[in-house]
């Protein structure tokens, strides 16, 4: 760690021989087997399983950001969400949900932090790409098809795989149309017009019904096709019972489980490249990269654009996991969601939008349930608490209390990107802690990958 | 940024007739927008009959009766995106940031204007009080409270990240729009108010009959709303005292050294935190009051209703030239004559095929992204030299 603060010097000298040398497999393996011990032991729904289970979420993160072997990392992520994960999703169908969910959310996180941290572009319409993504799906495997053509059926469902393709091409065109006129702007601007898009996008679905129904309304498009469940005789034989709807939802969670992966090897790829560093040099200072010769508008284009693909793809698997979409679905809170949790992690920062996308979406599903039955327990034993007041409902207020919170205190976000930090803290970074940087650089090279 | 001329020292001393050119050139510029745009969308509507003509018949007439009242109707949105444009507009001079939360900032406007209207009913004091006294109250109420929480919004949210990158304040300003909406809907729910506050008001009298028009046989009323009346005189009237406050006294010279170089304006004696505060308290008061009158026009008013009239007014100031005051009226009467036209006229011209409410919003947000390619500075643009 190269963070030179005195202030986390208690919080290294704890955790330093955890993350390094063999004591760190040791915590490792012995964290992840508690965790899953705890786990599969009991897999009800209440509140200490919630606990546990966000702990195990973290364990991976964890794993990563510790200094072991490649292969023991590896090791651990597959049997922690290979293999545990899924065998608890059996006992419990509730958490493997959330854990789709969360899935779903790293990857259209990890595509945000593309644009917003990576580029530096603020993109308050980022659900529009993923309803494209939806929609193109909803509409061609369900009859809504055959409201535009008679003689066009639903596609087979088998044609789910290349639809995957087929949403990250849409993602990719309706990100290059918006992003061309608009991206020779200031970013203020952008905000706002991406803003402008993707409530358009939600107008446009809502009233798509006439002349022609193409997207039925704001009832929303049911019965969704989900792709033909492969391994189904493997997975019986290895003397798992379970009905189709169980089997789909260990098929989603392997499905997007692998597009997760395959997002974080693109995008962690992209970051340390040609392209990732021009972006970067964009985002600081836009006069100066446009000096040193990189093509700023195409540059620009190219983040939107692939922010949007992810976006794409992701919206094709979500339409089929929920089998029905509606237009409320992606309406603007979703994509302050999305955007939340770059913040929360650390714009620019890949672990941290991971670690973003699991808190936000915990906090959703999980946490503040629970905190609304915890008030109303307290309630009924006679508590102040008014009567209508129901968390579940107030995400606004949290989202809102969490992204002024954290400009105000940590505009680095949890999980901060290293440059990253440093831009933010310019002023602050005294001449001492640039001298315990440098101290502290070499070792943090030696382990940087 | 070129210096505005009238910012020389000479200016101090500046004779009555050029005070008044000053304070109400704007309106006659207003004026002339307002005009020009109604005429030519009109013709253009009327040219599309023409086109349309041969095979329906009947369209000519159709479009031609409700062509008053459209233009009436533009006239009340514009005005509405007008006043709310003027508080993005000079935060942004003052700052060049966008302060997302303006469009919250209008919401509350109505809901304390619901509540002042409730509290009056509740008091049994509602058919005694004089219409005129009451508009009065309610805004001026609104004003206050609303210009308070534009100051203390910035004081929390955004005077702590000055000077950070950009998009640090412009987060921050999204997060604590979510946070007003659902504050909102928090104190309301747990309200007598409810979620869908009513809007009483006492009785304004009879709708005002302009003049009828001839029609074939039939004879059109054209007939102008009191409370459209009364938003329209107000919000010329707060266009006029802002004029004013920014062109000729102190304190607008100060906001106007403040939006041109704020390291400068400081140095030259003037406290920048207190003139920004300023800033947000005056585009906050005005603000609430086209929240106030917003509600009390349409007669409900609920914690979302401020979302789409704030990006809408913020297009409508980017369309005027941000930054410009002037600018920021002409571009909200110009969008919403825009989107009238459009939302009358859609269905008709498509044969009800496309519903023109809806679309309407679609409208307004392709005409920002249009505008935003091919003249990023605005209809004033030119004139954006005077930056507040």
């Amino acid at each position: 760690m190269t963070t030179g603060a005195s202030s986390q010097s208690l919080w290294q000298r704890v955790t330093a021989p955890l993350s390094s040398g063999p004591t760190a497999y040791a915590f490792l393996a012995f964290y992840v087997l508690i965790c899953s011990f705890l786990l599969l032991t009991n897999p009800r729904t209440e509140l200490s399983t919630d606990i546990v289970f966000v702990l195990f979420m973290l364990s991976m993160l964890v794993a990563y950001r510790a200094r072991v072997a490649t292969w023991f990392k590896v090791v651990l992520g597959v049997i922690a969400l290979g293999i545990v994960l899924p065998y608890f999703g059996t006992l419990n169908p509730f958490y493997i949900d959330v854990a789709t969910q969360a899935g779903i959310f790293t990857a259209l996180a990890l595509g945000l932090n593309v644009v917003v941290g990576f580029a530096g572009l603020l993109d308050l319409g980022y659900v529009a790409f993923f309803a494209v993504g939806a929609y193109a799906w909803g509409i061609f495997s369900t009859t809504q098809i055959s409201n535009i053509n008679p003689a066009w059926g639903p596609v087979d469902p088998v044609m789910f795989y290349p639809f995957l393709i087929i949403g990250l091409i849409l993602g990719l065109i309706t990100g290059v149309l918006l992003g061309l006129p608009v991206l020779r702007l200031r970013g203020d601007y952008l905000a706002i017009v991406t803003l402008g898009f993707g409530e358009v996008i939600r107008v446009v679905a809502n009233n798509l019904d006439r002349p022609i129904n193409i997207t039925n309304g704001s009832q929303g498009i049911r019965d969704i096709e989900r792709p033909p469940l492969v391994l189904v005789d493997l997975v019986r034989n290895l003397g798992v019972v379970a009905d189709d709807n169980r089997l789909y939802q260990l098929f989603f969670y392997y499905l997007v489980l692998i597009i997760v992966l395959l997002t974080v090897i693109v995008v962690a790829r992209l970051k340390n490249s040609r392209i990732g560093r021009a972006w970067e040099a964009i985002r600081e200072d836009e006069v100066a990269a446009v000096a040193q010769g990189i093509p700023r508008v195409r540059m620009k284009l190219l983040a939107f654009a692939i922010g949007a693909s992810f976006a794409g793809v992701m919206g094709v698997v979500f339409a089929s996991k929920q089998l029905f979409i509606n237009p409320p679905t992606f309406d603007l809170l979703r994509s302050i969601n999305i955007l939340a949790m770059v913040i929360l992690g650390g714009m620019g920062s890949i672990p941290g939008a991971m670690l973003g996308a699991i808190i936000v979406t915990m906090l959703d599903l999980q946490i503040l349930p629970r905190l609304a039955s915890v008030l109303r327990e307290a309630q009924a034993a006679g508590a102040p608490i008014p009567r209508q007041f129901d968390p579940t409902q107030y995400q606004r207020l949290f989202f809102g209390l969490l992204l002024v919170i954290m400009m105000i205190f940590r505009p680095e976000g949890l999980w901060p990107d290293e440059r990253r930090r440093e831009e933010q803290h310019e002023v602050e970074i005294t001449d001492e802690e640039l001298e315990a940087d440098k101290l502290t650089k070499p070792t943090g090279a030696e382990t940087g990958r | 940024m070129a210096v505005d001329a009238t910012v020389a020292p000479a200016a101090a001393r500046r004779s009555l007739g050029e005070l008044l050119g000053v304070v109400f050139g704007p309106v006659g510029q207003l004026l002339a927008f307002i005009v020009g745009s109604a005429a030519s969308l009109s013709l253009i509507v009327i040219l599309l009959a023409l086109v349309f003509s041969p095979g329906q018949p009947d369209i000519m007439q159709r479009v031609v009766i409700i062509l008053p009242q459209v233009i009436i109707d533009g006239l009340v949105r514009g005005f509405l995106f007008a006043t709310i444009a003027l508080g993005y507009t000079m935060v942004y001079g003052v700052l060049e940031f966008i302060n997302f939360a303006h469009g919250e900032v209008f919401m509350i406007g109505g809901v304390v204007g619901a509540t002042v209207s409730f509290l009056l009913v509740s008091a049994g004091a509602m058919d005694s009080i004089p219409p005129l006294v009451f508009v009065l109250l309610v805004v001026l109420v609104a004003m206050a409270f609303c210009g308070m929480l534009a100051v203390t919004v910035e004081r929390i949210a955004y005077r702590p990240l000055r000077g950070a990158p950009r998009l640090v304040p412009l987060i921050s300003a999204i997060g604590m729009s979510l946070i007003l909406q659902d504050f909102a809907r928090l104190v309301m729910t747990n309200s007598p108010l409810g979620f869908n506050a009513r809007y009483q008001t006492p009785d304004f009298g009879q709708p005002i009959q302009l003049f009828s028009m001839q029609v074939g046989e039939r004879s059109v009323p054209v007939i102008l709303g009191p409370r459209d009346l009364i938003f329209i005189i107000t919000a010329t009237l707060m266009l006029i005292v802002l004029n004013y406050i920014v062109n000729v006294t102190k304190l607008g010279k100060a906001i106007r050294a403040t939006a041109q170089d704020m390291p400068t304006a400081s140095l030259m004696g003037i406290d920048v935190n207190r003139i920004i505060a300023l800033t947000f308290l005056i585009g906050g008061a005005l603000g609430g009051a086209a929240g106030a009158l917003f509600g009390l026009r349409i007669g409900t008013v609920n914690p979302y209703m401020g979302l789409i009239p704030g990006l809408k007014a913020f297009t409508a100031a980017v369309l005027g030239g941000i930054g410009n005051i002037t600018g920021a009226m002409v571009g909200g009467v110009v969008l919403g004559f825009l989107e009238a036209f459009v939302a009358a006229y859609l269905s008709i011209f498509t044969g009800g095929n496309f519903s023109g409410a809806a679309y309407a919003d679609i409208a307004a947000f392709s005409i920002l992204i249009l505008l935003l390619i091919f003249r990023p500075s605005g209809l004033l643009g030119e004139a954006t030299t005077q930056k507040v």
